[in-house]
């Protein structure tokens, strides 16, 4: 009876987080619209871009090869699991244990790493740029978000997500420098991560200065769409670790009723529409900057994250 | 168990005399690298067989010096070494099967091949100090022999050279390391070097002689300088196993010495490994960022995991030194699951890199491109390595670096502040360098089997032969189970940690589901096999779905490139340019890189011109004073060679007197 029900929450947040995942860039790009003042698009245009993708043909370059369509599968599926394996609503997910934060981060780079060689497949300029860029951002990114995940790791005691949500929530950990730096730090990641404004523009379409849309130009069709849902799962999963971990309050027990699970998910829906909005704000009042001086501002996430790291080291109530 | 080691090894060496006298018929390939194959699938049974087997099987026997004799055991730790050394000698030698045919020159490398591999399954064998050194030196000068194999080209000479005198000096410092150890009645054995406690001043020497000795052999900064001249200078089957296997078998010179003959570490000693370990393995990967000849970057990955595998040594010693022994344990287990995990992928890269070189004569990325739609075979299984190597999951690489990151999660538990401060440090290099790799390895796949071809040799290369493609997919499967279960390899590392720290982390097959649980299952766990069953099926309901329910359509059409495709395949991204903004960010502090452009003034027709400078700072600030100075010392006693019999004599009277002067005193 537990199993069937542990089977059923895992089952119900693999497809919440594929049905959020739209709605959440949506809903960032309406309220970034309102705030330029423009008529933006409406806020279910994510899924209509994606059910035209999906249902169009895949124009293959003639240099294409088996590992470019095979990517987005990959990428998707790995987005996917990674989004899946986060506490949302219910902590104490059935297979919650198969792979702790350093899995999951890693298991992003994986995704990466093989959107970075679909870049440099087809053989022309503008995937290569992108992919080079792509993996130096990532290159800083990683680091900074591992001294991350040790922060909060040294403070929790563990690295598995659901343990560390359950002793954020306990209480013990109180007000602290190293957190605050690693929260600052992993916002800063997120941003990077998710190609949003200032590293990348998600919605620009003047070629030197695209980084993740350049290294995805050739695709098309439902290649298109796999890799556009699994960059807006990836938006996602930023914002519920961030949530899971910083502000894991609502959050359902395993052993939580229907109104713990009706509350854990209004607080969850409550957290990402929070999220978005800021997100959109702080698009909306930053401009982009110019690529070479994103490793500045990456190499300050990392310092963040190894200065909290270092802190706890120190001690362990920093 | 061990007079069957030994019987393999004297049938390797066997076959080097056999292989002198064949070498120049056309069956000489299959003659001798078939046996090899053989044999060292066998010494690897002998190595599973001995890793549980209690009491160690040891031997004495009356060869060397009179009054030792020569020892050999084979307790947990050297059946460790016996494995990934003769899986990897196993892979060499099925790969060489095929690739051994083209050999131009079969009779400066089939002679040696045996021996070198009887070489390196002796100094892990070797139970003295006077055997584990002449075994050593025997693995330098027959792995030098073959490194020179190729010496028509200067390139190779060159590395030969420098790979002799570093070799040298590396059996210098373990000479001394040893010396000092033996003491002054000269116990060579193991068994009394462990005995006699040396005193901490004596300990503390012998660990810098023999990471100095040892390291240089396995590459650390700075004494990695010959390393990524040497290993690709070989035959590519024999790259693989001087990059794959002969690291690791330093590695297990400095196991021995720290882990075992030195007794209890001191806390300071771990500060040294890790800051080594650390330094390693950022600056390998830098180095190996800046490379486009394909199997010089291989080898400069090898510098990288050296330091990974020191970083967790490091920390094994440094838990051990605390008297944590479960940390010491999971520690020591990571650093050794990654010399494992290492040798497979490393030597399944060179082997791609050598089929390349085969099918195309070209080793420079910049002249390759388009393999994967000529030879699809060796591109999935390089990619696999690729993806191992690079610590992404679920392959193996990842497993090892997950303990290690596990690992440095226990430390803030140690007291000593000098290792509260380095610990995080060493924990942001190790992971700047895991992705730092994921980045090097994007542009070795891409720039070499995506993309267009760039000449002619790679637009008609055809795929390699079956026994090589053999060797790489046997390679890429053990990335893959030891990826997804590592439970069995942590397992079997076990007895080995227990002989050295004396525990073992928790048994791991027994766990459900396969979980690899390193401390507590509140701490940490990890499944690779769900993590890859979750991502193969998810993936591929999602390609089913979609090919039924949505689309399944495909047009070819030519390249989109925001509406201006060019057909020359220059227009495509270099290595060179890949690495740009990388080189940016980390090359103008690391190698003071600087890019000069020259633009031709207005109305001239040459083209524009960028050239990139990189200085290797390393190499300018330790080598060249010690060859400058040795040069002007050269040049200042070279007059003593021309001089006349009269000053000869007074020379030779005036040394005696100051000698006997000396004695006098």
């Amino acid at each position: 009876m537990i199993a069937i029900r542990d089977v059923a929450f895992q089952g119900a947040q693999m497809l919440l987080v594929l049905l959020l995942a739209p709605l959440l860039t949506g809903m960032v790009r309406v309220v970034k619209a309102f705030l330029l003042r423009r008529q933006g698009p409406p806020l279910l245009q994510p899924y209509l871009d994606l059910v035209r993708l999906l249902r169009k043909e895949v124009v293959l370059a003639h240099s294409a090869s088996w590992l470019f369509r095979v990517t987005p599968y990959i990428v998707f599926a790995g987005t996917w699991v990674a989004a899946s394996l986060v506490p949302t609503f219910r902590s104490g997910l059935l297979f919650s244990w198969s792979a702790d934060l350093i899995a999951l981060i890693a298991l992003l780079g994986s995704a990466r790493f093989f959107l970075a060689l679909a870049g440099l497949d087809v053989g022309t300029s503008f995937g290569g740029i992108g992919s080079s860029r792509e993996v130096m951002i990532a290159s800083l990114a990683e680091p900074a978000m591992l001294m991350i995940v040790f922060t909060i790791a040294l403070i929790a005691g563990s690295t598995q997500l659901s343990i560390m949500a359950a002793h954020m929530t306990s209480g013990a950990v109180g007000l602290r420098v190293s957190l605050g730096l690693a929260l600052l730090a992993l916002i800063m990641v997120s941003i990077a991560e998710n190609a949003r404004i200032p590293i990348d523009n998600p919605a620009t379409h003047l070629e030197l200065t695209m980084v993740h849309e350049a290294m995805v130009l050739e695709y098309s069709g439902r290649h298109l769409a796999l890799i556009d849902l699994a960059s807006e799962l990836k938006l996602l999963f930023y914002m519920s670790v961030i949530a899971c971990l910083f502000i894991p309050w609502g959050i359902a027990p395993p052993d939580g009723n229907a109104r713990a699970i009706f509350v854990g998910m209004f607080t969850y829906l409550a957290k990402l529409a929070v999220g978005g909005v800021l997100l959109a704000v702080f698009e909306t009042s930053i401009a982009k900057m110019r690529v070479f001086r994103v490793p500045a501002f990456l190499g300050a996430a990392l310092m963040l994250g190894l200065l909290g790291t270092l802190l706890l080291f120190v001690s362990g109530s920093l | 168990m061990v007079t069957s080691a030994l019987f393999g090894i004297v049938a390797l060496l066997a076959l080097s005399p056999i292989a002198v006298f064949l070498a120049s018929s056309s069956r000489a390939t299959a003659v001798i690298y078939a046996p090899c194959l053989i044999i060292t699938l066998m010494l690897a049974a002998v190595g599973g067989a001995c890793l549980f087997e209690q009491p160690v099987s040891s031997i004495a026997l009356p060869l060397g010096l009179p009054w030792l004799g020569a020892h050999f055991k084979i307790d947990s730790l050297s059946a460790f070494f016996v494995i990934v050394v003769n899986l990897g000698g196993a892979a060499a030698s099925l790969f060489a099967l095929g690739y051994g045919q083209h050999e131009q020159a079969p009779e400066r490398v089939l002679p040696f091949y045996p021996a070198y591999l009887a070489g390196m399954n002796l100094v892990v064998l070797a139970d003295d100090a006077f055997s584990f050194l002449v075994a050593w030196e025997f693995m330098s000068l027959t792995s030098w022999a073959l490194v020179v194999a190729h010496h028509y080209e200067r390139e190779n000479l060159r590395a030969g050279y420098v790979y002799l005198l570093m070799a040298g000096f590396g059996t210098f410092a373990l000479l001394l390391a040893f010396g000092l150890l033996a003491g002054s009645n000269g116990n060579y054995l193991f068994e009394s070097i462990r005995a006699a406690q040396p005193s901490s001043g004596v300990a503390a020497m012998v660990l810098v002689l023999g990471l100095v000795g040892a390291g240089s052999k396995a590459g650390v900064v700075p004494l990695h300088a010959w390393l990524p001249l040497a290993h690709p200078a070989a035959p590519s089957h024999v790259s693989a196993l001087m990059s794959g296997v002969m690291t690791k078998v330093a590695v297990y010179g400095f196991v021995r010495i720290a882990f075992d003959l030195l007794g209890p570490p001191v806390w300071w000693w771990s500060i040294l490994v890790l800051a080594v370990g650390g330094i390693t393995a950022v600056m390998g990967v830098l180095y190996a960022l800046m490379q486009h000849d394909l199997k010089r970057l291989l080898a400069y990955h090898t510098v990288e995991n050296i330091g990974i595998i020191f970083i967790g040594l490091g920390l094994a010693l440094a838990f051990k030194a605390y008297g944590m022994a479960d940390a010491a344990a999971l520690a020591l287990t990571a650093g050794l699951l990654h010399v494992f995990n290492h040798s497979v992928f490393k030597s399944l890269l060179f082997f791609g890199a050598g089929a390349v070189l085969n099918a195309t004569g070209e080793r420079d990325m910049e002249h390759l491109g388009g393999l994967i739609h000529r030879m699809p075979q060796t591109a999935f299984a390089f990619l696999v390595g690729c993806v191992a190597i690079s610590a992404l999951p679920p392959l193996n690489g990842f497993v090892s670096e997950w303990l290690t990151f596990q690992a440095i999660l226990l430390s803030p538990q140690l007291s000593s502040w000098g290792l509260k401060f380095l610990v995080p440090a060493v924990g942001a290099l190790l992971a700047l360098s895991a992705a730092l790799a994921a980045a090097c390895f994007v542009k070795a796949f891409g720039v070499s089997f995506l993309g267009r071809p760039r000449t002619p040799a790679a637009a008609n290369a055809i795929e390699t032969n079956s026994n090589s493609l053999a060797a790489m997919f046997f390679l890429s499967a053990l990335c893959l189970v030891a990826g997804v279960l590592p439970g069995i390899f942590i397992d079997a590392l076990a007895p080995v940690t227990n002989a050295l720290v004396g525990v073992s982390i928790p048994h791991q097959t027994g766990l459900d589901w396969l979980t690899i649980v390193p401390i507590a299952e509140s701490r940490s766990s990890y499944n690779g096999l769900l993590v890859f069953v979750f991502v193969a099926t998810s993936g591929s309901i999602a390609a089913f779905a979609i090919h039924r329910l949505a689309s399944d359509k495909i047009r070819r059409g030519p390249a989109w490139d925001c509406g201006y495709p060019d057909p020359s395949p220059a227009t495509q991204y270099t290595a060179s340019s890949f690495a740009q903004p990388i080189r940016r960010v980390y090359g103008t502090a690391v190698f003071k890189a600087r890019e000069i452009g020259e633009m031709p003034p207005p109305g001239a027709t040459r083209p524009a011109r960028l050239t990139v400078e990189l200085r290797d700072l390393i190499w300018d600030a330790a080598y060249v004073p010690i060859a400058t100075a040795v040069e002007y010392a050269a040049g200042r006693l070279n007059v003593l060679q021309f001089l006349t019999i009269r000053r000869y004599l007074a020379l030779v009277f005036s040394a005696l007197v100051l000698l006997l002067l000396v004695l006098a005193i």
